[in-house]
Formats: structure tokens, C-alpha cells, sequence
């Protein structure tokens, strides 16, 4: 069969089991839109902006687990691609972007929107390809796809020069196993690494395990549940690795970290062995590391072996795949636990509870804690949810506990302000069954709104709650601590959200008392056929507790000023 | 060489050889070069050529650093899909080669001390002019350094040096094809993603 570079493209898509293509046309990729027309199995979203089809196409990877795609043109549509092409190799999200690029001659002339994509995005893809013969252009995809989706995820570019999407070939999609000398996906542990690691659990009194990204990544979910209760041991979860067990689950202390509770950071400082599983110790979870978990012996299992003692030195490092490795440790996993351990976490549970904002009385101001709070509830903690980044993500991570893997999306590594909303709309589309809800702040809803057009077009029915404050919360935070209450260029002048939804011709409901919180939800709820926005109106100066200042020690916390008189 | 660190202790480095079998395909070089830069690597050298086989190249990396530096740039050199097997070189018994040309300033008089030098450590003239001479010297880097330090005093007009070139010795070859993950207790397990 002899067709177009164009039409490999999308042959070789539906062959990868692509339906959805995010993306945006332009002169360089049309003559791929072009063959767009003879491929109804294909549906194309258009975006409002590269980065809002990246962005989707991310959300989509990480609700569906499948590969998401992108497509763009050249010069400023590729470059557009590049803050979401760095936001998912920092959360190893799979992604397979396709660019058009000027036509091969004109390669290095500085042509018309010419830009060295592949130049460009070198850093912050895990792989990418410039095509220079339209015969190469399916084995190329079928690479990038397998290259995006194994080992430890992430993105993969393949730039098509314009030429090279006109040309004809012959077209036969590639059936042999996929050979690449230099790229290897690990398995399974060696024999020596489980009789190493079994040692160390033989003999902890103390041990904790860190449950990383990776449990949810190689599938790991029940894996991760059966070894930790054989073994009676707590789960710490880092903010992707939320959904990795149950946050009802027993064994479950929540998050760690920067804004983690201070008995799970408690616990990571006087543990005697951690097991950090899908995990790659980053400075928002270690905080000072010269004084990080100095009492414990540690054992490190990943699928990236750059990550072991990378960060923090191991005293077994395990490079693999997490799913194969659980399943080689599970049966040297049991033991019984040390319920002088478990008195002591409880112990420091009590006293964080004792402060939690759940139980202060707001008066008549609307605090956002309260606010994700009663989303938690009023969805019945079921709903995926999508944050943007800053004060509203950390609420969300500390007052939305999540029992299902997959069930919330955020930008983790990167922080990408501008996230939320674009990955909300491709994780429900990938995800049309679920009720997802996009929570984002009234700063970085602004950076990426005009992707509601977005979501209209496309009737996604999308639930949008903007948790509005009126300044960059996270940047006020950091300014009321560390930089003596100068808030400068943090405040915000917003424009009326909810009017911007109606410019969209999509319902809005403005929430400023507690007592309306229910009511807004369940007719987000119960809206059909598209989007609507709930704007939350939430009090201005409020801080997220606890905080472990950048750079010191984990459990070296800001905490909440301990209970006064009108908590609960 | 000892450099200081935040925690007191000096950290021991030293010079490391590695060696990269690499496919020989554009963007290769500037995916490893990137690299260095993108995870703060100090390189002392770089020299990259063909091999034997028309769909491979190989490259040498001097590099000075700690052992657990030099276990990370191995680790990220895995992580280029390009890049098919690295081995470090100092771990074994190997050869180092480096060339290079010097063009030092002569006269009547010093033109003969010169011819001497050269002969001594077996290097080779191979141009004449009236007011200097080219020298080719192959060895290694020590002995490349030795012998500029005598040229010295006559006075370099021009040099350039390959760079180091590294070989195992005896049966040990780069593997290309069989290439397994070798495993190791302490995560130095030496694989791709």
C-alpha cells in the first residue's frame, strides 16, 4: 500500500492504538491535518494553545495510562510544547509529541517559522527523532511510542519535516519485536539484591516505606498493599504517590514532605529502615539532607538506576521494575510489627490532629482547607481529581485522600503553574466515565482559561473549582515567612470568573459562605452535556501548615499555632 | 585532589577513563556532550571516532572526580538511547593513548637539542622549516606533558592534542551485541532504563 508520510502518521497512530490527538495546525504539520479527514477513528482536539494540548495530552497519559499524543506545527508551535514536554518528564508521564518542521531543504536556512525543535527539547524529552526519509517515518513512531511507554515513562518527540510528510512509500506497519541495542527495560531483581534486602528487614524495629509514583506507574497497587500488610509496615506517600494504597488504609500515614504531616515526616526522621519503592528522594520530600533520615538504613528500588544514590546514599539499591521486584519480596515480607512503633506514630497522630484546621471554627470566613474539605466529602471521595500548582495542590493533597490509583493529576516535579485545567479536560476525556473536577487557583487558571473554549467545544463535562484568594498564595506564603511580609507582585486583580464562564456560555456559581459549598457541588454534579465553573471565594491570608522550611531539616516544621480557644 | 564539601569531609577524586560504545548516528555527540552540561559533569576530555563497524562509534571520556561522580555519568550515559555500553576503564588494566603536534620555535644552534629530545622519547619530526619544527608524539598523557615541559624553554608556537584514547588490555573487549545488566547489591547494577 503505498500512501503519504501524512497518512503513515496516522496509520501508524491508530496502529499504536491512539484515538485522541491533541493538537493544533499550522503550515508546517498541514499537510498531516490535511489527511486528517480520511481518518475518522482518529478524533482531533483543538486546543487554544500548544501548551494547553500538552498539557492535555499528559492528563490523558496519566487518567488512562496509555500513551497521550500531541501534535503542533513548527517554530512557535513547537516551542509552545516545550513547558509541557518538561512537565512530563519530570513526572514520567508518557507522551509521544509530533511536530512539523520546515521541509528538509530549508533545514538550517532559518526558513519561516523554522525552530531546532529536537535542538530545543534535547534536555526534557526522554528520546527524540528529526525523520530524514519518509521511509523511516513508521518505524520511527512505533519507536517513540515504545519508548515513551517502557522502562521509567516519559516523553518522546518526533519532528516530520513538511517534505517528508508528502512524500509516498510503500506502507507495511513493522511487526518484528523491537530491537534497540542501547535502550533495555530492567525487570526482575537479582537473587543477591532480595537475600540484601530481606536482611535489612529481618532485623528493623523501625521500618517505614516510602511509596513513590512508581507503585502506580509498573502497576504495583496491590503488590505495594499485600507486601506492607504481610510485612505490618506504614506507608508514607509522596504527593504522585497518592493513590499508590488507600489513605483509609491503616497502614497509610499520607504525605511526606515539605507540607506533609508532622507524624509522617516524624516517622521518616526515627525510622530504622526505609523502603523507598518508585520513589527518587527530591528536595520537597528530604528537605536538608545532610540531616535527613540519619537513623535509618535504607533500601531503594527503581527502574531508573540514575535515581539510586542520587540523592541519598542506599544501603541496598534495587534497579527495577517495582511491580517484579514486590512480587520477589513478598515472601521473605513477613514479619510482625513492633507495636512500640506503631504506640509512637499514633502518638504523634493525636497531637497533629489536635491541630488541624478541619476543626477551627471559620466564622464567616471561607477557608480553601474547608472548601477541598467538602469536595472530599460531597463527592464521596471518589471523583479524579486535576490541580494546578501553589497553596490549593497542597490542600488538595492534605484534605482529598484518595482510595484509587489514578485518581489524582498534578504537577509534581515541574510545579507548572497553568497545568490544571488543560490536564482536567484530557483526563476526562480519556476517563469520560469518572467525574473529574479541575482545581486550580485564581493565578494559575488565568495562565491557561482560554482552554475552557476548549472544553465547550468539545463538550467535556468538566467540573472547575477556581479556590480564589486574590494573590499567588504560595508566593504570599513564602513572603509572609521568609521575606518579611513584602508581597510583591503576588497580589492579583482578577477579572469575574464566573462572567468569563458566561462568555464561554458556561454555568458559573460564586461560593463565598461555607453553608453554600454543598449546594454549588451538587449541581456541578448534576450538570450535563459540558463544563461549569464554581469559583470559590476563599479567605486571602491564610497559610498552608505544616511547613518544612526549603532547606531544613524534615521535621523542622512550621507548625499550625497549637489549638485556641474557639477549635473544636 | 581533595575538594571540600558541605559536610567537612574532603571527597577524594581523581582521574577516570571511561569508554562508550555509541551508535553512530546523528545528534549523537551533542545528546552526550548536552549531558555534561544538563547534570553539572566536569569533562576533561571527549574524543569520539569510528570503529570497525561501519554502525558503531566510540567514545573516551576523561573526566576528574569522585567514584560516586563517576558512577552517575555512567548511569546517565545509560540513559541516552544512543548509547549502547560503557565501561570505565580505570577499573582494569588499559592502554591510553593521546597525540599530539607541536610546533616549537628552533635555531641553528638549539635545532640539534631538539632532535635529541624528540629522539629520546621516540617522537617524530615531521616538518622542517628554517624557524621551527613539528613534533608528533604519541603516548601517555604524562609522557605528552613530560615532554612539552622540555620543549618549554625553546618555545611552543603551536600545539594540539587528540585527547585520550582508551583500550583494555589483553582479551577484554568493548561488548556490543551480548551485552547483559550486570547486578550488583549496591544499585551499581549497570543497565539502561
Amino acid at each position: 500500500m503505498r500512501l503519504t508520510g501524512a497518512e503513515i502518521i496516522w496509520e501508524s497512530l491508530m496502529h499504536e492504538g491512539c484515538d485522541l490527538v491533541f493538537g493544533y495546525p499550522g503550515g508546517a504539520i498541514l499537510p498531516t491535518y490535511d489527511a486528517l479527514s480520511k481518518y475518522p477513528q482518529v478524533h482531533h482536539v483543538l486546543t487554544r494553545h500548544e501548551q494547553g494540548a500538552t498539557h492535555m495530552a499528559d492528563g490523558y497519559a496519566r487518567a488512562t495510562g496509555r500513551v497521550g499524543v500531541v501534535m503542533a506545527t513548527s517554530g512557535p508551535g513547537a516551542t509552545n510544547l516545550v513547558t509541557g514536554i518538561a512537565t512530563a518528564i519530570m513526572d514520567s508521564s508518557p507522551i509521544v509529541a509530533i511536530t512539523g518542521q520546515v521541509p528538509s531543504s530549508a533545514i538550517g536556512t532559518d526558513a519561516f517559522q523554522e525552530t531546532d525543535v529536537t535542538g530545543i527539547t534535547l534536555p526534557i524529552t526522554k528520546h527524540n527523532y528529526l525523520v530524514a526519509d519518509v521511509r523511516d517515518l513508521a518505524a520511527t513512531l512505533r519507536e517513540a511510542f515504545h519508548v515513551a511507554r517502557t522502562g521509567r515513562p516519559g516523553p518522546v518527540l518526533v519532528d516530520v519535516p513538511k517534505d517528508i510528510q508528502i512524500a509516498t512509500t510503500e506502507f507495511e506497519y513493522p511487526t518484528e519485536p523491537i530491537r534497540l541495542r542501547g535502550y533495555r527495560p530492567l525487570g526482575a531483581a537479582s537473587p543477591e539484591q532480595v537475600a540484601a534486602a530481606a536482611k535489612l528487614l529481618r532485623t528493623a524495629r523501625r521500618p517505614l516505606i516510602l511509596a513513590g509514583h512508581g507503585v502506580l506507574m509498573s502497576g504495583a497497587v496491590r503488590e505495594l498493599r499485600e507486601f506492607a500488610e504481610s510485612a505490618q509496615i506504614p506507608i508514607a506517600l509522596t504527593l504522585l504517590g497518592k493513590g499508590a494504597i488507600s489513605e483509609h488504609h491503616p497502614l497509610c500515614l499520607g504525605m511526606m514532605g515539605m507540607h506533609g504531616e508532622a507524624y509522617t515526616n516524624n516517622a521518616i526522621q526515627e525510622a530504622d529502615l526505609l523502603l523507598a519503592f518508585g520513589m527518587r528522594f527530591d528536595d520537597r520530600v528530604t528537605g536538608n539532607l545532610a540531616t535527613y533520615a540519619k537513623k535509618s538504613r535504607k533500601i531503594h528500588v527503581d527502574i531508573d538506576p540514575s535515581e539510586i544514590n542520587k540523592n541519598v546514599k542506599v544501603d541496598v539499591g534495587i534497579a527495577g521494575d517495582l511491580r517484579a521486584v514486590l512480587q520477589q519480596l513478598l515472601p521473605v515480607a513477613r514479619r510482625e510489627a513492633d507495636p512500640a512503633w506503631m504506640a509512637r506514630i499514633q502518638e504523634w497522630k493525636k497531637e497533629t490532629t489536635a491541630r488541624d484546621v478541619i476543626h477551627e471554627q471559620a466564622g464567616d470566613k471561607l477557608l480553601a482547607a474547608h472548601v477541598i474539605r467538602d469536595l472530599w466529602r460531597f463527592t464521596g471521595g471518589d471523583a479524579i481529581t486535576v490541580t494546578d500548582v501553589g497553596q490549593h495542590q497542597m490542600w488538595e493533597a492534605q484534605y482529598y485522600p484518595h482510595e484509587r490509583p489514578h485518581t489524582l493529576i498534578t504537577s509534581g516535579g515541574l510545579g507548572t503553574m497553568g497545568f490544571g485545567l488543560p490536564a482536567a479536560i484530557g483526563a476526562k476525556m480519556g476517563r469520560p466515565g469518572e467525574e473529574v473536577w479541575a482545581i486550580v487557583g485564581d493565578g494559575g487558571f488565568q495562565m491557561t482559561m482560554a482552554e475552557l473554549a476548549t472544553c465547550v467545544q468539545e463538550r467535556v463535562e468538566l467540573k472547575v473549582a477556581i479556590i480564589n484568594n486574590g494573590y499567588l498564595g504560595m508566593v504570599r506564603q513564602w513572603q509572609e515567612f521568609f521575606y518579611e511580609e513584602r508581597y510583591n507582585a503576588s497580589p492579583m486583580v482578577n477579572p469575574d470568573f464566573c462572567k468569563i464562564a458566561d462568555a464561554y456560555g458556561i454555568p458559573a456559581v460564586r461560593v463565598t459562605r461555607r453553608e453554600e459549598v454543598e449546594d454549588a457541588v451538587a449541581r456541578a454534579r448534576a450538570h450535563e452535556g459540558g463544563p461549569i465553573v464554581l469559583e470559590f471565594v476563599v479567605e486571602k491570608h491564610d497559610v498552608v501548615y505544616p511547613m518544612v522550611p526549603s532547606g531544613a531539616t524534615l521535621n523542622a516544621m512550621i507548625r499550625r499555632p497549637a489549638a485556641t480557644p474557639e477549635m473544636v | 585532589m581533595e575538594i571540600p564539601t558541605g559536610s567537612g569531609h574532603p571527597v577524594r577524586t581523581s582521574k577516570h577513563v571511561l569508554t562508550a560504545l555509541v551508535e553512530n548516528r546523528p545528534g549523537v555527540l551533542s545528546r552526550v556532550a548536552n549531558l555534561f552540561r544538563r547534570r553539572n559533569f566536569n569533562i576533561d576530555s571527549l574524543t569520539v571516532g569510528r570503529t570497525h563497524r561501519d554502525d558503531l562509534s566510540r567514545m573516551t571520556l576523561v573526566m576528574d572526580g569522585s567514584q560516586e561522580e563517576v558512577e552517575r555519568l555512567e548511569k546517565n550515559l545509560y540513559k541516552l538511547i544512543n548509547v549502547i555500553h560503557v565501561e570505565h576503564m580505570t577499573d582494569r588494566p588499559s592502554l591510553y593513548r593521546d597525540l599530539a603536534l607541536i610546533k616549537v620555535a628552533v635555531s641553528g644552534e638549539t635545532r640539534r637539542e631538539v632532535h635529541q629530545l624528540a629522539e629520546i622519547f621516540r617522537a617524530r619530526i615531521v616538518d622542517v622549516s628554517p624557524e621551527s619544527m613539528i613534533i608528533e608524539l604519541t603516548g601517555e598523557e604524562s609522557k605528552i606533558e613530560n615532554f612539552t615541559d622540555l620543549l618549554r624553554p625553546f618555545g611552543i608556537v603551536e600545539m594540539v592534542r587528540t585527547g585520550v584514547v582508551a583500550m583494555g588490555r589483553g582479551e577484554h573487549t568493548l561488548e556490543h551485541d551480548s551485552y547483559q545488566p550486570r547486578a550488583g547489591v549496591l544499585g551499581s547494577r549497570k543497565s539502561v532504563l
